[in-house]
């Protein structure tokens, strides 16, 4: 697993206080996870500031699974 | 119009001196302090190093991890004060009419934590305005009670009522007038405040109003002393179930006290320093008196708002002899904050319920650390000093003062069929 496949599930762990073996790539924030449309947002701000990048709107919306996530951020990280 | 009785029917306190209402009375009734040296921040550069703070208290306990991070410490504590209260009332939620419940509570400030460290995140970054989406919900003061209608289902009237110091009594005077007039049938009320912060302690050091006593903290809170200095800044709850008399004897409730009285007014004199010869002090509480069909002869008790500011005491003391004239030599006054510090928009809920308690424990909890006579107040009084004192209570009032010159008054009675 990448570094920032690891930064992505610890930051999920700790805001969902969900239990480290849900966090699967398929895993759906708000339908596996518990994650209501408040956690979402706050889940993007927290990788916007642990990888210090800017995540627009329309592509924030694109991210719903874990497995999105890290694929947006291992390709938009430098 | 006829209005319906009003009984007191469950208590839930999370206080400086104890966490449970059993141990807070205890606390009460022992004259224990709950001042100390502050954990909650690094207090070395402030004037006033000390607090009345909740101790050990195990959010998790009662509130899961995911949502307890999504409250402001304000929340939780008047989200745990809520809980005992409703199974002290042993309310079954499943038999009472959930649209005539509501939750009314009273901050005088609400998150200031969560709004202090949100800004100061913002202000140390580089300018790009990221904000948690959970910041405004955590720090907007009625979220307290939006969190304990979603959580036991109550979807009557629900609101907080903010009035500085006062904020708790006017909580409970509007729950009360509302089951009064037959708008709802059961209140969860009181208050909660949380302001033991970087900003809370540093701007009530500024306004003057916090005793600086670092050497002595247990000491400080001194109310009629000669040498007060101020008052002790504490956190924490106090909650009510307010029910229908006849609500309450239909389900066979416990019923500790009658609330027969609430007065409201307004010193119209400064932003914060009280009326000299404390006009709205005894108007407010006239105003309780008459609400409650009673005479001042009719009261045992009178539990102070007694900060242990030097102008404080004095106007209410004033206003206390102007209204009860010779027979205030006969009540007992007493100010709980000398032991619990001064909860602001909480005080109005632990002494509501410090008041209840000392009607049906027939105890006056003291005002502690009294040690030098203060001539500016007539020695024939009894401020209960020190020790507590058995005494039946017939009724008991209750005094709250707010910043902004907002006065609130209640007035609780035994029960009688």
């Amino acid at each position: 697993m990448s570094e920032i496949a690891q930064k992505v599930k610890a930051i999920i762990v700790d805001k969902l206080g969900v239990e480290e073996s849900e966090v699967t790539p398929e895993a759906s924030f708000t339908n596996d996870l518990g994650a209501d449309s408040l956690d979402t947002v706050e889940l993007i701000m927290e990788f916007e500031k642990e990888f210090n990048l800017s995540i627009p709107d329309d592509q924030a919306e694109q991210i719903g699974t874990v497995g999105q996530a890290i694929s947006y951020l291992e390709a938009n990280v430098k | 119009m006829n209005l319906r009785r009003v009984v007191v029917t469950g208590l839930g306190a999370l206080t400086p001196i104890g966490n449970t209402v059993p141990e807070f009375w205890n606390g009460l009734s022992n004259g224990v302090s709950g001042a100390a040296p502050i954990t909650r921040f690094d207090a070395t550069l402030f004037k006033t190093q000390f607090a009345c703070e909740v101790k050990n208290l195990d959010v998790e306990q009662f509130i899961d991890r995911k949502e307890a991070r999504k409250m402001d410490l304000f929340t939780q504590m008047g989200l745990i004060a809520a809980d005992e209260a409703i199974k002290d009332a042993g309310l079954d939620l499943e038999k009472i009419n959930l649209h005539r419940a509501g939750v009314i509570m009273g901050s005088g400030i609400g998150g200031l934590r969560s709004f202090q460290d949100e800004v100061t995140d913002f202000a140390r970054g580089d300018g790009t305005p990221r904000f948690n989406p959970f910041f405004i919900p955590k720090m907007i003061a009625d979220i307290c009670a939006g969190f304990i209608s979603i959580r036991y289902g109550f979807r009557g009237p629900n609101f907080v009522t903010v009035s500085a110091c006062a904020s708790a009594t006017n909580a409970i005077i509007d729950a009360f007038n509302y089951i009064r007039l037959n708008k709802a049938d059961i209140f969860i009320t009181g208050g909660t405040e949380a302001t033991i912060t970087e900003a809370g302690v540093g701007g009530f050091n500024a306004l003057k109003a916090l005793s600086q006593r670092n050497e002595s903290p247990t000491t400080a809170s001194r109310p009629f002393d000669k040498n007060r200095d101020g008052f002790v800044l504490g956190e924490g709850a106090g909650c009510l179930i307010l029910e229908d008399y006849e609500h309450a004897k239909a389900r066979g409730a416990k019923i500790y006290a009658e609330l027969v009285g609430g007065g409201m007014t307004a010193d119209a004199y400064h932003i914060t320093a009280p009326h000299p010869e404390g006009e709205g002090a005894s108007n407010v509480m006239k105003h309780a008196l008459e609400d409650a069909e009673m005479q001042p002869e009719d009261i045992d008790y009178v539990n102070v708002h007694g900060t242990s500011t030097p102008l404080g005491d004095i106007s209410e003391v004033k206003a206390i002899q102007k209204v009860f004239g010779e027979h205030a030599y006969k009540i007992n006054i007493s100010s709980t904050k000398s032991m619990t510090g001064h909860l602001l928009g909480a005080a109005g809920g632990v002494e509501a319920i410090a008041s209840i308690l000392a009607i049906k424990n027939s105890l006056i909890p003291p005002t502690i650390n009294h040690f030098t006579d203060d001539e500016d107040f007539d020695p024939r009084l009894n401020l209960t000093f020190n020790k507590a004192q058995k005494r039946e209570i017939r009724a008991a009032l209750s005094n709250t003062f707010g910043f902004g010159g907002h006065n609130a008054s209640i007035i609780f009675k035994k029960i009688t069929e």
